[in-house]
């Protein structure tokens, strides 16, 4: 699992690591099931306090992203949480703020806009 | 059981005109990992001197396993796994010499762990110790605090002088052994990212007082930049109450402040400010401001 911890400035560590696995999640780059690193390998390979990930991973648990199996590790909890749509739909309205600001910017009206995405989308396929 | 490992109170101490602590007090229980911060002659290592009782306390009082460090050193020592700033090592003996050597005062030596740590840090016994690089050096005298699995580990600058990668061997040795068997830490360190990853509670020390102290997210919460946009552009910066630090020009003015002050917000509406944005500051940022305010 890669994470990345950003020099510290706005986002507390623990919360960086909370956003980071919920993307994962979010994105199916973490699977249902999948199981993580126990909080001491994390917290080496991202050389920061356990306490920080013990941390994170409690927060992921409450809010249903992640499972705890007793004496077996942390899991990625069982795939069609309400969560992954929400944190799914979060994602994409921040790119989508992005895009229609710079839209606006360039002064593409929002029907060129819409028009112009089923054009990429069609190009996708 | 949260005991407490270190208890300092109202600690001072001077040496001749200068003052080196002023009435520094701390607690620091079991578990914790505790970063000590502050720029260079701040009283850090002289702090860390009297947890070892090389130093006795003259005013005020020190307690390390609710004992007396100096009334009884070697019952404290045996339980410290200290590192020295200048990393004193025996220059004249042999890697492999020396570990020997050490591990004959401590009953607690784990030879398995020595000999792992040695391998990861890549230490030749039969290199003389003159010979190491500044981050050998480093790598070795910690080396030699961790592997007798002492309660507390005292580390004065455990990573300033060296390279990325040999810093960053050294951290992660100190996360496995906080990670494995919560132990007790205190760092002293002038390099605040780090701190900001690896303590759970940080001391800010300047002038030889503790400027500030407490769990790193609470004090990071304590404060924010606020950015200030004036109706009018201002000639000098704002003079608003509980402001710690400011820089701008024109309209627009960002402020460091405690976070929940309605006074500075209070002020500051009444000059016409209205509040852009505002965000957590660094444990650096907020070093700098409480220092220089």
């Amino acid at each position: 699992m890669l994470l990345h911890l950003y020099p510290s400035g706005g986002v507390p560590p623990y919360l960086q690591i909370v956003n980071q696995i919920k993307y994962l999640v979010a994105s199916g780059r973490l699977s249902a099931g999948e199981r993580l690193p126990p909080v001491r390998k994390l917290a080496e390979q991202l050389v920061i306090n356990p306490n920080t990930v013990a941390r994170a991973y409690r927060e992921l648990e409450t809010a249903g992203v992640l499972t705890t199996r007793p004496g077996a590790g942390v899991y990625v909890a069982a795939g069609g949480s309400p969560l992954a749509r929400r944190e799914r739909v979060r994602i994409l309205s921040e790119r989508i703020d992005a895009l229609l600001a710079e839209a606006r910017q360039l002064d593409v009206k929002l029907d060129e806009l819409t028009g112009l995405l089923r054009e990429r989308s069609r190009l996708l396929e | 059981m949260n005991e407490l490992v270190v208890e300092v109170r109202n600690l001072s101490r001077r040496f001749g005109a200068r003052t080196a602590l002023a009435e520094v007090s701390l607690e620091v229980p079991r578990g914790i990992v505790l970063g000590l911060v502050g720029e260079n002659g701040a009283g850090k290592t002289t702090l860390i001197k009297h947890l070892l009782g090389l130093y006795k306390a003259r005013a005020g009082s020190v307690r390390v396993f609710g004992l007396d460090p100096v009334a009884d050193p070697p019952a404290v020592l045996r339980r410290i796994g200290y590192l020295s700033e200048e990393r004193d090592l025996p220059d004249w003996m042999r890697v492999g010499e020396l570990l020997r050597y050490t591990q004959a005062f401590y009953p607690a030596w784990d030879e398995a762990y020595a000999e792992e740590l040695r391998a990861m840090f890549a230490l030749d016994p039969a290199q003389k110790v003159k010979t190491l690089s500044r981050g050998q050096r480093a790598q070795l005298a910690l080396l030699l605090a961790l592997a007798y699995r002492p309660e507390l580990l005292l580390l004065d600058e455990p990573s300033s002088g060296l390279d990325p990668v040999v810093r960053r061997d050294i951290l992660s040795a100190i996360i496995r052994t906080v990670a494995d068997e919560g132990r007790t830490v205190i760092f002293s360190s002038h390099l605040l990212e780090e701190v900001e990853r690896v303590a759970d509670v940080v001391a800010m020390i300047h002038a030889g007082r503790l400027v500030l102290a407490g769990p790193i997210d609470e004090i990071k919460e304590a404060h924010r930049w606020l950015t200030l946009r004036f109706p009018e552009p201002l000639a000098q910066k704002p003079a608003l109450p509980g402001m710690l630090a400011c820089e701008g020009e024109g309209r627009e003015w960002a402020v460091l402040c405690n976070g929940a002050s309605e006074a500075l917000r209070g002020a500051a509406a009444a000059l016409g400010a209205v509040v852009l944005e505002e965000r957590t500051p660094s444990l650096d940022e907020i070093f700098v401001a409480r220092v220089k305010g």
